[in-house]
């Protein structure tokens, strides 16, 4: 049983992140209706930032700066690659950011070189028990920055002028320039966000075994997250990236007792399939658009 | 004034939609604009309100202007900063929003006056006052033309273009949007109302602009319009005695008039 509970506690810190991802995702795509690909990028600038910043500044304000500037790097990306392509098709513009994901990774990628940096976050792999289950540190710090980090981000999107907006055009483009809202803006401001978020996931990737160069693979969680969730549903994106989160580290606890025959590592590949049953019954997702129409 | 001079806009570099078209609308006045489909009628509101860009569309030629000043150019942001805003054709309200969302967004560019311009909405549209938390979505199609309308209004411009705000609606209701058009304009907004219901339009303006394939083909004060026997066999149905024809004494649909030879 508590072998159980750990394995939740762990899937749930790993799925916040995994949330995180799965939000920059979302917010990018429901405001311009591209698929980011260049979200792994980010994530790996994030927490390399990270582990530059953190001598000199000490981890907490390391980390805001290192969300700042990603996000500013987020934007400059949108204004220099992606606002240009407006009104193109979103096939040509999803292959952009696939290919700003491999440069930018090779940039980054020179500022790692062959070794592994550490964040200096205060936790480490520490555990701490919680109700009985010895939880890692780092979880606790996920959920909880993750759980701030969603607040706030739906309180920004319910109550702000510009977060209405952004919903506004999501729903219909035309519509919100017709308003004033300058769509420009709208774009800017998710690739930021998103860039923000995905900054703060790298981190905490990155917290316990370091940042590398192969730590980007994990940002592509998100991905089944999304499909889980519903591409276009910011809850879909929360729940999706918990659910993987939680799944992949029971699938890693039990596995290998259970089913030895599927071999080592099952846990990796665990997410996609949780994926692809969900598609078979619910091709929107679990929260996907259901259309909103008068019958 | 809200002025366009010899206006002529092109889509996609080659289809030529409005060749020329000159047309005032004075502060605080209602000007209907007819038109059969494919007149031009919307692409004159887009150029107005520079939402051409969106559709691959361009101002070749002539300007439009709002007190004298060129505005043709402009991003629509900037237009509706200047007091001008389109309601689209169709509604287009933001179905996932609630009602008041809706209106919150219309308020972007106003947002300091939200609250007076929200009482103002609500007192000329009580249903969404009653509806406000709902999901607009959800509205029926009166009530989303006032959102639409509502929304417009948020902003509190002073030129409101409205694109054929009967389409789609019962008699009763075309006639309730008739005379909020009339009240939106008595609280000072002029009027560039777009409209297929002849009858409705020329019965709320002052004056009317008929609009054939891309030129304006009459121009006259709207009771004249309403007199005209063109008009009224062609656009209001009625024959030249005043009633209504019956299509089966005359084939009225092998006839159609052309202005333009």
């Amino acid at each position: 049983m508590i072998e159980f509970l750990q394995g939740v506690a762990g899937g749930l810190g790993d799925g916040s992140v995994y949330a995180l991802l799965a939000l920059g995702f979302v917010i990018i795509y429901k405001s311009t209706r591209v698929i980011n690909f260049s979200q792994p990028a980010f994530m790996l600038a994030g927490a390399v930032l990270v582990s530059y910043l953190v001598g000199p500044l000490g981890f907490y304000l390391a980390v805001a700066v290192g969300v700042l500037v990603t996000a500013m790097l987020a934007l400059g990306v949108e204004r220099v690659a992606v606002r240009p392509m407006i009104g193109k098709p979103v096939f040509a513009i999803a292959i952009i950011t696939l290919g700003i994901d491999i440069a930018m990774r090779v940039v980054v990628n020179g500022f790692i070189g062959t070794d592994v940096r550490q964040v200096g976050d205060p936790w480490g792999l520490a555990s701490r028990p919680l109700l009985g289950v010895p939880v890692q540190e780092r979880h606790i710090a996920m959920v909880l920055t993750a759980a701030v980090a969603v607040a706030l981000l739906f309180a920004f999107f319910k109550y702000t002028r510009i977060g209405l907006a952004m919903r506004a055009s999501a729903v219909d483009q035309e519509a919100a320039l017709t308003q004033g809202v300058s769509v420009g803006t709208v774009f800017a401001l998710s690739w930021a966000i998103a860039g923000g978020l995905a900054a703060i996931g790298g981190t905490f990737v990155a917290t316990g075994a370091g940042a590398d160069q192969q730590m980007w693979i994990i940002a592509l969680k998100a991905l089944p997250a999304i499909i889980l969730g519903g591409l276009d549903s910011l809850e879909g994106a929360v729940a999706g990236g918990l659910i993987i989160g939680v799944v992949e580290s029971l699938v890693g606890t039990y596995q290998a007792d259970i089913a030895p025959w599927l071999g080592n590592n099952f846990a990796v590949v665990s997410p996609y399939v949780v994926m692809l049953l969900v598609l078979l019954v619910r091709p929107y997702g679990l929260f996907g658009t259901r259309e909103v129409e008068r019958v | 004034m809200l002025a366009v001079r010899n206006l002529e806009v092109v889509y996609n570099d080659v289809v030529l939609v409005l060749g020329g078209i000159s047309m005032e609308i004075p502060e605080g006045a209602i000007v209907a604009l007819l038109g059969a489909n494919g007149a031009g009628k919307t692409t004159l509101l887009r150029a107005i309100s520079g939402l051409l860009d969106h559709h691959e569309g361009e101002i070749t030629k002539g300007s439009v202007t709002l007190d004298g000043a060129p505005i043709n150019g402009l991003t629509p942001a900037k237009i509706v900063g200047r007091g001008i805003k389109q309601v689209l054709e169709g509604r287009r309200i933001f179905i996932e929003l609630t009602v008041e969302e809706n209106l919150r967004v219309g308020a972007y560019t106003d947002s300091r006056r939200a609250a007076q311009n929200l009482d103002r909405v609500y007192g000329l549209f009580p249903v969404l006052r009653e509806r406000r938390r709902g999901v607009a979505g959800y509205l029926s199609g009166g009530e989303q033309q006032m959102l639409a309308m509502g929304r417009a209004l948020m902003s509190n411009p002073r030129y409101l273009l409205l694109d054929e705000p009967s389409l789609g609606l019962a008699p009763l209701l075309v006639q309730q949007i008739r005379e909020l058009i009339e009240e939106i304009n008595r609280q000072g907004t002029a009027v560039l109302l777009v409209e297929q219901n002849a009858t409705m339009a020329l019965s709320v303006a002052e004056h009317g602009y008929v609009l054939e394939t891309g030129k304006v083909v009459m121009d006259a004060p709207a009771r004249e319009l309403l007199a005209d026997s063109d008009i009224r066999e062609f656009y209001l149905g009625l024959g030249a005695e005043g009633a209504a024809k019956s299509f089966r004494d005359v084939k009225h649909y092998k006839r159609r008039k052309r202005w333009l030879s």
